[in-house]
């Protein structure tokens, strides 16, 4: 499974970076998480608020940070 | 606020009723607890400094010590109550339904909503970016999309409360609408000089894109929910910066003399405007920080247009934001940016030390 965090690196997108890696590691999902600042690869990705959550190239949650709850769900 | 307290999502239909009924009540009673509390905290202040410290009044030490223990409770109080209602209300202005809507407008008409979504939309400085390319891919008017990129940082409901707080309404009010105007008058200054072409070039491709769109279904204990988010967020980072800067204004209002800044910030020196709207670039506030510095200022002589420049140009036009916004928009453009901005806000540091 392959997870991409978007993001700039404000507080909240590390806030969604934290959330997604602890509950990969958590539910013991086999998933590579990587983080994403490059605006121009965000903006062709079609993500144009922060942060954003890519699972297996679907966007997931846009312009706010994941629950935890959320995240488990998508990665399960 | 402290009595609104998590309400876990029910289940049953009926119970989240229930709920919400729960939810208004404590709602009321919260905000009557908050008003009674907040109407003590002058006397409070003046008994502690004077009574229980036995403080002589009039004293240096005195005057710093009782602003200091009036105005902190005071303006973190206005804060965590203005940011928990904004934080509710901003559940219903996406940065999504803002494109959406700014989409199918006109400029001039958009110049003025941009500008009005622009206090109300959720929105931090590092997704400014995403934002605008977010604007263009939608297709909205480049003078339109300024209008929004203008009003957002520049009407801040942190610098509003604060304001309100320790000086009053009016200045709250000349400042809510002269930093609305120079958004709507700049964005539409900007539209009229067609500068499309100093968009980045990798930009003007998305146009052709397709944004996601994911629409969340909140209910009303979600909102609660986003408010006090919003609360533990925004209070949660900014009150050192309050403290810090309500205890250099306590320093300024007890210890520097009445007219000491009428010379270097008065209203005769008319190169102060300028010089305040400079040296305000470079620097990076919270907006939280500076209002209580900008009260200590105005109180010790400080004219009020000055003052203003001052602290639009220290929220508006920050050198961090131009660094990221240097992304996607060619260096002409950001200087036309500055100088428009700039232009207004000189404009207004002027006319209110002609006027007042």
């Amino acid at each position: 499974m392959e997870i991409k965090v978007c993001g700039p690196g404000c507080a909240s997108c590390e806030q969604a970076q934290k959330i997604v890696e602890a509950a990969v590691s958590a539910g013991s999902v086999d998933a590579t998480v990587t983080k994403i600042t490059d605006f121009q690869e965000i903006a062709q990705m079609g993500i144009f608020s922060t942060p954003a959550i890519v699972v297996d190239g679907e966007v997931k949650c846009v312009g706010r940070a994941p629950k935890p709850a959320e995240v488990e769900e998508w990665i399960s | 606020m402290q009595s609104i307290q998590p309400i876990n999502q029910l289940p049953s239909s009926e119970a989240k009723q229930m709920s919400m009924a729960k939810i208004t009540i404590i709602g009321l009673l919260g905000l009557v607890v908050w008003y009674v509390i907040y109407k003590q905290l002058e006397p409070f202040s003046h008994f502690f400094s004077y009574s229980l410290l036995g403080i002589e009044k009039g004293s240096h030490l005195g005057e710093a010590i009782q602003f200091f223990v009036y105005d902190t409770p005071k303006v973190m109080m206005l804060l965590t109550l203005i940011v928990f209602v904004i934080g509710m209300l901003r559940s219903f202005f996406t940065q999504e339904r803002t494109r959406k809507y700014l989409a199918g407008k006109r400029e001039t008409a958009g110049n003025v909503m941009a500008a009005l979504l622009g206090i109300l939309t959720p929105f931090c400085s590092c997704s400014a970016v995403p934002l605008f390319l977010g604007f263009v891919q939608a297709g909205i008017p480049l003078g339109v999309t300024f209008s929004f990129l203008i009003a957002a940082p520049m009407v801040n409901e942190i610098a509003l409360v604060l304001l309100y707080g320790l000086l009053g309404w009016k200045v709250a009010a000349l400042y809510l609408v002269t930093g609305l105007l120079i958004a709507m008058v700049a964005g539409w200054v900007i539209g009229r000089f067609k500068l499309e072409h100093w968009i980045e070039d990798w930009v003007q491709e998305l146009r052709a894109g397709e944004a996601v769109v994911i629409e969340e279904k909140l209910t009303w204990i979600g909102r609660v929910e986003r408010g006090r988010e919003a609360v533990r967020d925004i209070v949660g980072k900014v009150w050192m910066y309050v403290v810090a800067g309500i205890g250099v204004g306590a320093l300024i209002h007890g210890y520097v003399p009445e007219t000491f800044m009428a010379s270097i910030m008065g209203k005769d020196a008319w190169w102060s405007v300028p010089a305040a709207v400079v040296v305000g670039i470079p620097m990076y506030s919270n907006a939280a920080g500076i209002v209580p510095i900008v009260e200590a200022l105005l109180g010790k002589g400080a004219a009020l247009g000055t003052v203003l420049a001052f602290m639009m140009s220290v929220i508006a036009l920050s050198l961090p934001e131009m660094v990221i916004l240097r992304k996607v928009l060619k260096p002409k453009l950001i200087a036309v940016f500055i100088t428009v901005v700039g232009t207004g806000i000189l404009f207004t540091g002027y006319l209110f030390n002609l006027v007042i």
